[in-house]
C-alpha cells in the first residue's frame, strides 16, 4: 500500500484529528451529526420573552450546565461563550490526544469570536444603567473577546501563539485558516481552532432586529419565501496538525485542510458584492492546487437573507459556471442557525461529517422542504441528504464588513493509506 | 466568631472552592489561602454590596489577614453608621 505525499507542492499537508462542538444541534459531536443529518432543527422559541421583537425563534444551546462543563477555576471568569470555547475544545483534546503529543510551547489557540462576553456585558449594563448599581469586578476579563482562547491555553497549558479573530460572521473560518496557515508555514505544530458565540442578549437581539435581517417566521436558506436568518449561539473546535506528525504518532484522520481563501469586498459595511465572496473561493481552490471540476460539495454561508443568498449564489455562478447545474450545495443554518462568529466552524464541522459519512446534509430548515429560489439558478440545492463522495468541499463565510473566508477540505480515508 | 468573620470566611471558602473549616481569622489571604487579586476585588465587591460600604484600593492592599478583613468592613460600617447618625449640633 503507498504511503501517501506528506506534502503538496512543497507544503506540509494539514490534517484535524480531533473535533468538539456545544451548539442548538447537541453539545457534542455525536449528538450534531445525529440531528443534522435527521433534518432535526435546534431552533426554537426563546425562553424568556423579549419585548418589542419581532421574532421569537433562536438557535439556543440547551442543557448546557456551566458547573459541569468548568473547572472550579474558571466558573467565576467565563461567560457563556467563553464556557462553550472552553467544554468544545476539551472534546477536540480528548479525541486528538493534541496535548500530550507536542511540547505546549509549539501549540496554538486560535478562536474567532465576534460577541465576546456579550451576556455578561448586557447584564452589568442593564443593573447599571437602571439602577445605577456597582458593576462586578470581573467584568473586563469575562467580556473581553480573547477570553475564551485565554483559558483555553491555560487549561492545557499552551504556551505558544494564542490569538482571539473578530471578523463578525467569517471569525471561526479566519481563525481554522490561520491555523492551517501556520501549521503549514512551520511556524507552530498543531493548534487547537475554532469558534465561540453566546451572544443572544436583550440589546443583541434588539440591534440585530432593528437591521431587518432576522426571520421572523423560520430560517429558509435559498428559498423564494426566505425572510431572514435565524439568530443562534455555540462553539466548534478542531484539533489541526500536520499529517505526517499525525501518521506519525497514530492519530485518527477526520479530514484534511487542503486550501484557505481570503479577500475583502471593500464596497460597502453589510452589502456584500458577489467579487469579493467569489475571490475567497477561487483562492482557496487555487491554494488546494485545485479546479471548479474538483468541487463536489459547498456548504454555503447561506443565512436566509434576501441579499446574502442573491449575491451567494451570484458569486458561485462567477466561479463555478456550468458547473452549478450538478454542484450539490447546501446551507445547515436552518438546523444550527447563525451563531455569529462561531458559524464559520460550526458548518465546518458539518462538512467535515458530511465526508466523513459520505453523506450530504439537507439544505433543511425547520418548516420542512424549501421551495429554491428559481432567480438564483442554484440548481442542485440538497432538499434531502445525499449519499456522495466529493473529492473537496467548500465551506463558506461571508461577514459583514465585506470579509470573506473559504476552506476547502478533503476527505480523509483509510483506503487512502 | 462574629456574623462578619462568618460572612467573610463563607466567601473566601466559596471563591477558592475550600472548605470554611480551613480557613481561620489568622489565615494570610495570598500565603495561606492563595487568593490572587482578581480574588480579592472579586471579595470585596460582594463585601461591599453586602454592607453597603466601600473598600477603597488603598484600603484593600492593607488587608493582609482574615482578621484584617473583618476590622477593616467593621471599620467602614463604624464610618458609615457615624456618617449616617443625626446631627446634635443642628
Amino acid at each position: 500500500m503507498t504511503q501517501p505525499p506528506a506534502t503538496q507542492s512543497g507544503k506540509p499537508r494539514v490534517v484535524i484529528t480531533g473535533l468538539g462542538c456545544v451548539t442548538a444541534l447537541g453539545n457534542n459531536v455525536a449528538a450534531f451529526s445525529e440531528n443534522l443529518f435527521a433534518g432535526r432543527s435546534g431552533i426554537g422559541d426563546m425562553t424568556e420573552s423579549h419585548l418589542g421583537l419581532h421574532f421569537t425563534r433562536a438557535a439556543v444551546v440547551r442543557g448546557f450546565r456551566p458547573e459541569d462543563a468548568l473547572l472550579a477555576s474558571q466558573r467565576q471568569l467565563a461567560d457563556r461563550s467563553a464556557a462553550f470555547a472552553i467544554a468544545a475544545a476539551r472534546q477536540a483534546v480528548t479525541q486528538s490526544g493534541l496535548i500530550a503529543a507536542y511540547p505546549v510551547e509549539s501549540l496554538a489557540v486560535l478562536f474567532g469570536c465576534s460577541a465576546g462576553g456579550r451576556l455578561s456585558e448586557e447584564h452589568e449594563a442593564a443593573k447599571l444603567y437602571t439602577r445605577n448599581a456597582r458593576v462586578h469586578p470581573l467584568t473586563v476579563p469575562r467580556t473581553m473577546a480573547n477570553a475564551g482562547t485565554s483559558l483555553v491555553a491555560m487549561e492545557h497549558g499552551i504556551t505558544g501563539p494564542s490569538l482571539t479573530l473578530s471578523t463578525a460572521c467569517a471569525s471561526s473560518t479566519h481563525a481554522v485558516g490561520l491555523a492551517f496557515q501556520m501549521i503549514r508555514s512551520g511556524s507552530i505544530r498543531a493548534a487547537l481552532a475554532g469558534g465561540h458565540e453566546a451572544p443572544l442578549g436583550f440589546a443583541f437581539l434588539r440591534a440585530w432586529d432593528s437591521l431587518k435581517v432576522v426571520s421572523p417566521t423560520a430560517c429558509r436558506p435559498f428559498a423564494s419565501d426566505r425572510d431572514g436568518m435565524t439568530l443562534g449561539e455555540g462553539a466548534a473546535i478542531f484539533a489541526i496538525e500536520t499529517l505526517e506528525s499525525a501518521q506519525a504518532r497514530g492519530a485518527e484522520i477526520l479530514a484534511e485542510i487542503a486550501g484557505f481563501g481570503m479577500s475583502s469586498d471593500a464596497h460597502h459595511i453589510t452589502q456584500p458584492d458577489p467579487a469579493g465572496p467569489a475571490a475567497a473561493m477561487l483562492r482557496a481552490l487555487d491554494d488546494a492546487h485545485a479546479t471548479p471540476a474538483d468541487v463536489g460539495y459547498i456548504n454555503a454561508h447561506g443565512t436566509a437573507t434576501d441579499t446574502n443568498d442573491r449575491v451567494e449564489a451570484e458569486a458561485i455562478h462567477r466561479v463555478f459556471g456550468e458547473r452549478v447545474r450538478t454542484l450539490p450545495i447546501s446551507s445547515t443554518k436552518g438546523l444550527h442557525g447563525h451563531a455569529i462568529g462561531a458559524s464559520g466552524a460550526i458548518e465546518l464541522l458539518a462538512t467535515v461529517l458530511a465526508l466523513r459519512e459520505k453523506r450530504l446534509p439537507a439544505n433543511a430548515c425547520e418548516n420542512g422542504p424549501i421551495e429554491v429560489d428559481p432567480a438564483l439558478n442554484l440548481r442542485h440545492i440538497l432538499l434531502s441528504n445525499e449519499p456522495a463522495t466529493p473529492q473537496l468541499a467548500l465551506s463558506n463565510s461571508f461577514a459583514f464588513g465585506g470579509m470573506n473566508a473559504v476552506l476547502a477540505l478533503r476527505p480523509w480515508s483509510t483506503d487512502a493509506e | 466568631m462574629n456574623e462578619i468573620a462568618q460572612e467573610c470566611i463563607a466567601l473566601i471558602a466559596k471563591q477558592k472552592s475550600i472548605p470554611p473549616e480551613s480557613i481561620t481569622l489568622q489565615s494570610v489571604l495570598v500565603e495561606d489561602l492563595g487568593l490572587d487579586s482578581l480574588d480579592r476585588v472579586s471579595i470585596a465587591f460582594d463585601l461591599e454590596e453586602k454592607y453597603e460600604i466601600e473598600i477603597h484600593e488603598n484600603q484593600l492592599d492593607q488587608i493582609k489577614t482574615v482578621q484584617d478583613m473583618v476590622s477593616g468592613i467593621e471599620q467602614a460600617l463604624a464610618q458609615k453608621n457615624s456618617a449616617a447618625a443625626p446631627s446634635s449640633t443642628a
